[in-house]
């Protein structure tokens, strides 16, 4: 049977097709992230301080287009209109930040990040015009004197203690009774207590600098298309870069282990005798080894290095593969063609790598999809119990961190189900493109 | 070669590689066992000495009292016979020997429920309950998986039949643990049925303990044999779909007997030799229990105690419980070898 058959018949398998069509899903995928989505995203993955201004454990921004009520979304508002007045004796920062809050709870906690170049001691004002035109000064205050000119950076809370009462005091500007003394309940409330949807004005206004960047972030309940976990990472990010992650592993490690299975195996089938005997011994020794267990006292013993782990994933995967291709080369080897090769005195690496490796050679590709799965599977799971590389995030390890956060009994099921489900379709594409492989190359299992 | 020499030939092979397994083992962890115990050696002698002060006060200068420590030190490694590097034969002979003699020694870190930190102890206390959650798994898997695959083989390309293969091949590709951490959420967070961990909080002594165990039992068990069975079944039906081809299913089929007598009769009885030998290693194989899946359902069996051991690198235990696992399933290769002899004349005959 030759390649062209091969592909005619595969062709025709509707299941490899399927596998194919998933596994250049993930391809592209994976392409788009490596582009798109800035590899220093991805390696500050485990760095909490470069998540802080996400919300923590919020819900993937879909829930909001399936159900009926709204959740607040968290929004980074970074760039505001901005305005320099520049007066003789003092100078005015004012920005000016749009939201148009449409949610039907209150929003979770704001807060303000600001930077500023000044000196003397200017005044900082934030106010906020509501959608009905209420205007409120929620704080005045003014920056640390400095006599030189001096960089200063800040952040201002909505539940600053000044805020509170000055909202406090102009409760009467709001036509109608007001019950919460939380700030952003009375800041977004209507007549009923409830939240007022339309568009909000946050003013931000500075006396006595020219110079003053701020970034307002107001608190959400739900983010990106995956959500966020609870140390506040974009889940996003982790199951996109997670995939070009676990297709590299799976790949690497079932082509080294079928490879050198299949070298292995044809060799001692080829040569018999003693060196095949005391060759497959080796085998059955790495048979009997509790792979697991191994595994975990290697990476913890060694480091956690997930190229490491790859060459240990080899290690144990070779077994099968070199078992089931010294029978075939047993076989192969009593043909005509091997005999002639012989006779004109070709010498044995030509002999196997030139006529015995290419008949087994659909075997081997059919193996090779097998054994992905295992691959990516064994890795998340060795990452799931905490063993995994830190700087290359994985799906295990985005599960590990959901265990150990409790997410399952806490109910967090974002966090939970994208990486199974993702860990699950990989190895369902390989599964589909190998199995019909192999019912196209094994006529035993054509029917 | 008669049958008999085979499995004597089979025997010396397996028991080599039992040696071989127990080598890796120990070359794998042998130098931070040695780095471990020293470092224990060196914090009891200096906790002896504080709380003796009349040692202290017998040593004119510091000087003589670090001397005095580094003596202490030395002798008491020595009496442990870490004089000697830890790769020197003699050592890894006699832990070898030790171990041989089912001598595990002292964990490190680890006890028993009851204190004891007898490695014997702490593995015989741990592996009733793997067998009581794995190997009961493992025997409904069994059950499920042969009944549904006779069936599915019997039939191929029939409904039930395509059913069970997808069902099969889908399953496969899920990690059993996620699966498990799904059913948490499902029946413990969700629907709150079934707890969450699967450790029941009553004392053994309670005489309700039974009932408590089986019912934190039950989402595991559910879990394990969700996702297992369709494996067994796909694995008998492709052992069925050959035998069910043979002739003399066909001469049965035409003489009129029931099908679920050839079934069941006579083609499962010709397709058990490779379905014995893959129910005494997956039987074997679940005596290991399950690392991930017992720290998911937090199951206090062999699998945690070797996830455990090895996070607090308890050596002794880590050691010892290779060991145990890898004799069973050796044994449980072997038994395979002699039940597929004695099932399939093939190879009785040679």
């Amino acid at each position: 049977m030759d390649y062209t058959d091969i592909k005619s018949s595969f062709r025709k398998n509707k299941i490899g097709l399927v596998g194919i069509g998933i596994l250049a899903c993930l391809i592209i995928a994976s392409i788009i992230t490596a582009s798109i989505i800035p590899v220093d995203t991805y390696q500050q993955w485990n760095n909490p301080a470069s998540w802080t201004e996400l919300p923590k454990s919020a819900q993937p921004i879909w829930i909001n287009w399936i159900s009926e009520k709204k959740m607040p979304e968290h929004q980074i508002l970074e760039a505001p209109q901005t305005i320099l007045k520049k007066g003789s004796s003092e100078s005015i920062v004012i920005q000016r930040f749009q939201v148009n809050y449409d949610s039907d709870y209150f929003p979770g906690e704001f807060l303000l990040n600001y930077k500023s170049t000044y000196s003397g001691s200017p005044v900082l004002q934030i106010s906020i015009v509501r959608p009905d035109n209420i205007t409120l000064e929620l704080l005045s205050s003014s920056l640390p004197y400095s006599e030189q000119k001096t960089y200063y950076t800040d952040k201002i809370f909505s539940t600053n203690e000044s805020i509170r009462k000055n909202l406090k005091l102009q409760l009467d500007k709001f036509p109608y009774q007001i019950e919460s003394t939380n700030a952003k309940e009375i800041i977004f409330a209507d007549k009923n207590n409830q939240v007022l949807k339309g568009n909000y004005e946050f003013i931000i206004t500075v006396h006595g600098t020219d110079m003053i960047d701020s970034k307002l972030i107001l608190g959400g309940k739900v983010f990106g298309l995956a959500g966020t976990d609870e140390l506040r990472r974009d889940l996003a990010i982790g199951l996109l870069w997670g995939t070009p992650v676990a297709l590299f592993i799976g790949v690497i490690v079932a082509i080294g282990s079928v490879v050198s299975g299949l070298v292995f195996g044809v060799y001692a089938g080829y040569k018999g005798g003693r060196t095949d005997e005391s060759m497959m011994r080796l085998n059955d020794v790495i048979y009997a080894l509790p792979a697991l267990p191994f595994l975990i006292i290697l990476s913890v013993t060694t480091s956690n290095s997930i190229f490491l782990m790859i060459g240990f994933l080899m290690i144990f995967g070779w077994v099968g593969v070199a078992k089931v291709s010294r029978s075939m080369a047993l076989q192969i080897k009593t043909r005509q063609f091997v005999d002639a090769a012989k006779t004109m005195g070709q010498k044995d690496s030509k002999i196997i790598f030139r006529h015995i490796i290419p008949q087994i050679m659909p075997y081997a590709l059919a193996s090779i999809a097998i054994s992905v799965p295992a691959a990516i599977t064994t890795e998340a799971g060795l990452s799931f119990l905490g063993l995994g590389d830190p700087t290359y995030p994985t799906w295990g390890q985005i599960l590990h961190d959901a265990k150990s956060h409790g997410a399952a009994a806490r109910g967090l099921w974002w966090w939970i189900m994208p990486p199974g489900i993702m860990i699950a379709i990989t190895g369902l594409a390989f599964v589909f493109i190998g199995n019909s492989l192999e019912s196209t190359v094994n006529p035993k299992l054509r029917r | 070669m008669g049958l008999k020499q085979y499995f004597a030939k089979r025997a010396i092979i397996l028991f080599g590689v039992l040696m071989a397994t127990l080598l890796l083992t120990i070359l794998l962890v042998g130098s931070n066992m040695d780095a471990i115990l020293k470092k224990g050696i060196a914090i009891q002698v200096r906790a002896e000495i504080v709380e003796n002060k009349k040692i202290v006060s017998g040593f004119a200068s510091t000087d003589e009292l670090n001397q005095y420590i580094s003596d202490q030190i030395g002798k008491r490694a020595k009496v442990l016979g870490l004089d000697e590097p830890w790769y020197s034969p003699n050592r890894i002979g006699l832990a070898i020997y030790k171990i041989l003699i089912l001598d595990f020694g002292h964990s490190t870190f680890l006890t028993s429920d009851s204190g004891s930190t007898a490695v014997g102890d702490i593995i015989l206390e741990k592996l009733p309950r793997t067998i009581l959650l794995f190997t009961t798994a493992t025997v409904i898997i069994s059950i499920i998986g042969i009944f549904v695959g006779a069936i599915s083989g019997s039939k191929i390309g029939s409904k039930t039949d395509k059913i069970t293969s997808s069902f099969a091949i889908i399953s496969s590709s899920f990690p059993v643990w996620w699966v498990g951490l799904l059913m948490i959420f499902a029946f413990a967070f969700w629907y709150a049925i079934f707890p969450a961990r699967a450790t029941p909080t009553i004392p053994p002594t309670d005489p309700g303990y039974i009932g408590a165990l089986l019912y934190h039992m039950t989402l595991p068990i559910i879990t394990i044999v969700m996702i297992g069975f369709g494996t067994w079944a796909y694995l008998v039906r492709n052992f069925m779909a050959g035998i069910m081809q043979e002739d003399f299913i066909f001469v049965k089929k035409t003489i009129g007997i029931k099908r679920k007598k050839i079934i069941f009769g006579s083609a499962l009885r010709n397709a058990a030799p490779p379905i014995v030998t893959i129910l005494a290693l997956s039987l074997s194989g679940s005596l290991g229990g399950a690392i991930i899946t017992e720290a998911v359902f937090d199951w206090p069996g062999m699998g945690r105690l070797y996830f455990e051991a090895i996070t607090l690198m308890d050596l002794p235990v880590i050691i010892g419980a290779t060991y145990v696992l890898t004799v069973f399933f050796l044994v449980s290769i072997f038994v395979s070898d002699l039940l597929y002899g004695y099932l399939d004349p093939r190879i009785r005959t040679g």
